[in-house]
């Protein structure tokens, strides 16, 4: 029977080697749609290391929103967007030595500076939120509805504030389009369009009328 | 067994990696703002995981704004992007030079 925090360590491993291999995908694939599905990937497996990390909610927020919602809309823009792949890839090989002499520079700079051999010593305590006997939604959910309210609410606002301006950044009124205008339809009045009249009553030539009528020529006619 | 250090570690090469890409990948604004995004997901993987070290839900709460502001980062980016595209046919970041800056 396999030790169950080995497994846990070999899951991260696995996890992660799948992280980092997406991410690199995500910057080298040619192709921008899968790319774009490299990212998918990414996320998707950071999310299983936030399961391992015990941060159930926000892995599920994270497949969900993210992979659900924001790279849908990446992928819609994409595939929309009509790009040559050569014209926007030029310059890759160029500056590809300056890009991977600056990120082993800035990794061996962070992992020197943050202490990642004092930080090995840490290892992983008892849940906080089953030490407190509470699920991590509940535990979560504490945090954010009384501590942290105002700025929850300011989320809110914010994302308000960027559909409106998606929306109106995108908006176009094309000139010579004949579309329906809701407003001036409801504030119509109904007398600029029906006019009612009043006019004596017709017969048909063979039906002569009552004596008072001189002839049926007479008749006033309207359209 | 798992450290804290292993998260931390796995935060920074996905953010090396997002660096790398602001150099290579310097003519393409879809994957730059994709680019943006993994930097954003490595800051996450940190937060994350001192959240659950250190026993604060803090950290964790922090995550859900950052993830609440990169999506509307995202939508307005994007937003950008296809008024660009439609403006000038290009999103090669080369050509957009009209403001001269």
């Amino acid at each position: 029977m396999i030790d169950p925090q080995l497994f846990q360590l070999i899951c991260f491993y696995a996890f992660g080697a799948v992280t980092v291999g997406a991410a690199l995908g995500v910057i080298s694939l040619r192709n921008t749609v899968h790319a774009v599905l490299s990212l998918v990937l990414t996320f998707f497996s950071t999310a299983c290391i936030w399961l391992l990390a015990e941060a159930e909610f926000l892995a599920i927020a994270l497949i969900v929103v993210y992979v659900g919602a924001v790279m849908v809309l990446f992928l819609f823009v994409v595939m929309m967007l009509d790009i040559e792949q050569e014209k926007v890839r030029e310059g890759f090989i160029r500056y590809l030595p300056v890009g991977i002499i600056v990120a082993l520079i800035m990794l061996g700079e962070m992992v020197a500076l943050i202490g990642v051999r004092a930080m090995h010593a840490q290892t992983m305590g008892e849940n906080p939120a089953t030490a407190m006997g509470v699920s991590n939604t509940e535990w979560l959910g504490n945090a954010l509805y009384t501590q942290f309210l105002l700025p929850f609410e300011i989320a809110a606002l914010i994302l308000t504030v960027g559909v409106v301006a998606a929306v109106a950044l995108t908006l176009r009124h094309r000139g010579g389009a004949r579309h329906q205008s809701a407003s001036q339809q409801v504030s119509v009045n109904p007398r600029d369009r029906v006019r009612l009249v009043k006019m004596a009553t017709e017969y048909p030539a063979s039906v002569q009328p009552a004596p008072a009528q001189p002839s049926a020529g007479d008749q006033e006619t309207k359209p | 067994m798992i450290t804290l250090s292993h998260f931390i570690v796995l935060g920074a090469v996905l953010f090396c990696i997002a660096v790398a890409s602001l150099f290579i990948n310097r003519k393409n604004v879809i994957v730059l703002l994709m680019s943006i995004e993994l930097m954003l997901l490595a800051v996450n993987i940190n937060f994350v995981a001192f959240s659950r070290f250190h026993g604060d839900p803090a950290g964790q709460v922090f995550v859900f704004f950052i993830l609440t502001v990169a999506a509307a980062e995202t939508a307005i980016g994007l937003a950008i992007l296809v008024l660009l595209f439609r403006n000038r046919s290009t999103i090669n970041i080369a050509q957009i030079d009209s403001m001269k800056g």
